[in-house]
């Protein structure tokens, strides 16, 4: 009886130690839903450090950190929703506690820039293409006139210097024939 | 010639981004936040004193007059090395509040012996709470209110004569000018 008391009471020393390695690395906070406590990790690692500065609240030991988790606990145990912690976070420390940069203010800078800078080049280059089309076919109907004014020349000229050369020619063939 | 001045755009978007990027990254204290709480009312809460634990301090209790609230631990050094300093300017008459901030009580109180007390009193922030609510990330910290309790300026580290004298000081005698301004006026329109 006292050894069956005894080996149960070693299992359940050794269960609590294990859930103490098992549970201990992150701080021991209970949580009502295990859907809270995935909302707990999923906040803990969206809010920046203050302190730290590259790394999140949940990565972080500094005591700072710790008191911040306490805090985001602390508030989805009284049934803050996600919005209402990262508020809290927001009215003490400003945009720096967010990893991901709110959609307003000076941030539409951060979020639209690019975009406009995208749409600023692209007008660019539609313009600079356009004009450029532009420019070519402003010229091209030209093109074949001058270059048949070109070649009706160029074809007098060839036809002058092949009636002459043939004309002096002629004769010198017709005398050197006449040396032969 | 107005197209000639275009050609300078790219060169002159790149002057303002090099422009841009120098400020970043050369900013005199990089790891600084702005306050959250600038312009804003101090937050409500009710603590013990170091000195005294029976008894309990409000928001309230730090309204009147233009005042520095000083975040200190014994446990900080760079709190030790403007001690000093905040001694000073309390002989020089500046009102200043500490908040010990997740302190050894005993050990505080023994600092505040050794070391000359320069606070009107220091708030017992042993949990940190009152520091969260300040958006306090270290240790020390120095904000500036005014008689209505409304947070004007916050300075990160340490204050000593420079601070003082190009941050802290020309904030200071703007605010208790203005709450001169608005005491006489006050007066004025109470005497008609």
């Amino acid at each position: 009886m006292i050894q069956r008391i005894t080996s149960r009471l070693i299992v359940l020393l050794l269960t609590v130690l294990f859930m103490g390695t098992a549970y201990g690395v992150i701080d021991s906070y209970e949580f009502s839903t295990p859907e809270q406590e995935q909302r707990f990790f999923e906040l803990t690692n969206e809010l920046r450090c203050p302190k730290c500065q590259n790394q999140s609240i949940g990565d972080s030991n500094a005591p700072i950190a710790q008191d911040l988790r306490r805090e985001v606990h602390r508030l989805l145990n009284e049934g803050a929703d996600n919005q209402t912690v990262i508020d809290f976070m927001l009215a003490r420390y400003g945009d720096f506690v967010l990893y991901k940069p709110r959609l307003a203010g000076i941030n539409l800078v951060l979020w639209l820039g690019p975009l406009l800078l995208l749409l600023v080049g692209l007008t660019v280059l539609i313009v600079v293409v356009h004009k450029h089309k532009a420019t070519a076919s402003e010229s091209a109907p030209a093109a074949p006139d001058e270059h048949n004014a070109d070649k009706e020349l160029l074809d007098k000229k060839l036809n002058r210097f092949l009636t002459d050369y043939l004309t002096t020619h002629s004769s010198e063939d017709n005398k050197t024939d006449g040396k032969e | 010639m107005k197209r000639r001045l275009q050609l300078f755009l790219p060169l002159a978007i790149f002057l303002g981004l090099c422009l841009m990027f120098y400020v970043a990254l050369f900013r005199e204290n990089p790891g600084e936040l702005p306050s959250a709480l600038l312009d804003q009312t101090l937050p409500t809460f009710e603590l013990p004193t170091v000195k005294n634990p029976d008894k309990k301090v409000t928001r309230e209790s730090l309204l009147g007059e233009v005042a520095l609230i000083n975040v200190w631990a014994t446990w900080c050094p760079a709190c030790r090395v403007e001690h000093p300093y905040l001694v000073d300017l309390a002989n020089k008459g500046v009102p200043i509040y500490g908040v010990n901030y997740k302190d050894d009580q005993p050990e505080a109180r023994k600092w505040l012996k050794t070391l000359h007390d320069p606070y009107r009193f220091s708030i017992n922030d042993k949990s940190g709470s009152l520091g969260i609510d300040l958006g306090v990330y270290g240790a020390p910290e120095t904000y500036l209110i005014d008689h209505q309790g409304v947070i004007r300026y916050k300075h990160v580290g340490i204050v000593d004569a420079n601070v003082w004298k190009n941050d802290l000081e020309p904030r200071f005698r703007h605010l208790q000018k203005q709450v001169r301004q608005a005491q006489a006026n006050n007066r004025e329109g109470e005497a008609k």
